[in-house]
């Protein structure tokens, strides 16, 4: 079916039965409520992580998906609270937007290569952070703090989502809706990649001089791809500011970036699903040491420096070797 | 007729150095012109400024009676004008069959929207692409290695690689750098015999840059020769070996070995 092997579909079956009713079952065995505030946030962090692993697959470093995580929930917020949009509008919406100004942002920036585009978006998200403390609209430092839970929307009378400020449990919901976006954010990413955007994206990752002499509008593709990205990015941040019913300047910082670059690396740059496993990890990883106190830093980082020196190709070439596209 | 491609007056200055100096000639449909000239006569610069790799600073190059100079590579490229680079430059991480799959990007029917939702054409442009990258490989003999990874080959087949996917983009021009550098004598003759059969079978018109002489002399229905920029001869190979302008840019290279 759609070109899988049944391996491949019993294995998403397997992925999906696990959290949509596994996790459920567990955290009601438990009772650790608090799991599902975890587990959406690893979602919809694993979300902006797609969109810097895209990047990387036309040979980009992007530190700074925390600035369109950031427009994201801005544009999200200030469209629900000032403008009285329903969220499930302002979310496409505040994708759209990050997009836009990825675009713009990214006509000048693209033609750089490596370290130097590396270090213009590490600036990025200081900019918007700086931008957002400025402009009015944004409220400075104060933020926006009373954003609504999403209402509920019908067509034609029928309910099709459901009012989250009428429910008794948010959290499970919110837990299902950012894991249907992830679910979603990934097809399209897995689709992506093994269509012929993805086929011409590997072509300018490993020689872009070739790419252009077998007729690829590489700059053209370029932004496209960074769009794509920062749409990812404006997703996962708008749902963030939801969840939270707030957005603050520091809302994304720069350790933010940096840590959506460091999932990639750490679930593998050759693996559609590497940045959603190296989230897991990577956010679990530092609360299980969060008893060993001041140390907790030390540990971590010796950790990721180990596994990035004997791993170079991320968590998923244990299981799969080197560069297969899984 | 009128020539397929023309080189018009092309200059090309970086700061004070000239590349290039007001360099003129034409390419005939269905010939193989090579451009010969010691280290550092601007034949690479040449063939950048052709594929539209570089910017010339003056003068033009005219393919099909249009100005091809000056624009984007990939434009270039569309209209037919493709140019292959030395060995190290390939898609190290693909097979050979997946290069040349990729490398028929301009043969696309199906928009890239159409790819993502694997619509009918997309479906019907991937089953084509692949047929014609087998046919292809079986063309230039390569059809034993179509499954290996790129960075596994010797420096041979990544030549022939090369080749291979600049072919499969349909190209009406087809640029070769030193196809035949550092290979011994019958890789080269292999290199020799397959190149002319690109111009005899698939009708593609051959420009090289090359340094080596017997090869050149083998190959060429007409050479190009450079020195210090500037176009010092042309004419076909019995002619060059025998232009006392030639003999001197070469022998007496005293001057271009302290320039160097």
């Amino acid at each position: 079916m759609f070109g899988f092997t049944s391996k491949q579909l019993a294995r998403v079956g397997i992925f999906l039965f696990m959290i949509f009713i596994g996790v459920p079952l567990i955290v009601g065995a438990t009772g650790r409520w608090d799991f599902y505030f975890t587990l959406t946030s690893v979602a919809l962090l694993a979300i902006a992580s797609a969109g810097v692993w895209l990047t990387f697959y036309i040979g980009r470093i992007n530190i700074g998906q925390g600035a369109f995580a950031l427009i994201g929930a801005y544009v999200s917020a200030i469209l629900v609270v000032k403008a009285g949009w329903s969220f499930w509008i302002s979310l496409p919406a505040a994708g759209l937007f990050a997009a836009v100004v990825a675009i713009l942002i990214g006509l000048p920036i693209l033609r750089l290569r490596g370290v130097y585009f590396a270090m213009i978006t590490l600036v990025l998200t200081q900019v918007v952070t700086l931008t957002a403390l400025a402009l009015p609209i944004t409220n400075g430092a104060r933020g926006i703090s009373n954003i609504p839970l999403p209402s509920g929307i019908s067509v034609f009378g029928i309910p099709i989502l459901p009012d989250f400020a009428a429910m008794e449990n948010t959290k499970l919901a919110f837990y299902y809706t950012a894991c249907i976006l992830m679910i979603i954010t990934y097809a399209a990413l897995y689709r992506l990649v093994n269509s012929r955007l993805g086929h011409l994206c590997r072509s300018m990752q490993q020689n872009e001089e070739l790419a252009s002499s077998i007729g690829v509008n590489i700059s053209y593709i370029r932004i496209v791809i960074f769009a794509i990205s920062s749409f990812f990015g404006g997703i996962g941040g708008a749902m963030f500011g939801s969840i939270a019913q707030s957005v603050y300047p520091s809302s994304f910082q720069v350790a933010d970036s940096v840590n959506f670059m460091l999932n990639c690396f750490l679930g593998g740059l050759g693996y559609v699903f590497g940045p959603m496993l190296g989230t897991l990890v990577l956010y679990f990883g530092w609360d299980l040491l969060f008893e060993f106190g001041k140390y907790q830093m030390l540990i971590y980082s010796t950790i990721l420096i180990v596994i990035i020196r004997f791993l170079p190709n991320g968590l998923l070439s244990i299981r799969f070797g080197k560069g297969g596209d899984k | 007729m009128s020539p397929l491609l023309q080189v018009k007056n092309v200059t090309k200055k970086y700061g004070g150095l000239t590349a290039n100096n007001a360099i003129s000639f034409d390419v005939a449909e269905n010939e193989i012109l090579s451009v010969i000239g010691p280290n550092g006569a601007g034949k690479s610069t040449l063939f950048k400024m052709i594929a539209s790799f570089t910017p010339t600073t003056s003068g033009e190059v005219v393919f099909q009676g249009e100005r091809i100079s000056n624009l984007k590579p990939h434009i270039v490229a569309r209209k037919g004008v493709v140019r292959t680079f030395q060995e190290t430059t390939i898609f190290k991480s693909m097979t050979v069959r997946e290069s040349v799959v990729v490398a028929q990007h301009l043969r696309a029917k199906a928009s890239l929207a159409g790819y993502f939702w694997g619509s009918k054409t997309a479906k019907e442009d991937v089953t084509a692409f692949e047929r014609y990258a087998d046919e292809l490989l079986e063309f230039l003999g390569m059809s034993h290695i179509a499954g290996e990874q790129a960075s596994n080959l010797p420096q041979g087949s990544l030549r022939a690689l090369g080749i291979a996917i600049g072919l499969a983009t349909d190209p009406k021009v087809l640029l070769l750098d030193e196809p035949f550098a550092g290979m011994n004598h019958d890789e080269t003759m292999n290199m020799v015999n397959l190149v002319r059969s690109v111009r005899d079978e698939r009708g593609v018109t051959v420009m090289l840059v090359e340094h080596d002489m017997p090869a050149v002399m083998n190959i060429s229905d007409r050479i190009v020769v450079l020195n210090f920029g500037e176009k010092v001869a042309e004419g076909t190979p019995s002619e060059i070996q025998n232009n006392e302008k030639v003999i001197e840019a070469y022998l007496g290279s005293v001057d271009d070995e302290i320039g160097m």
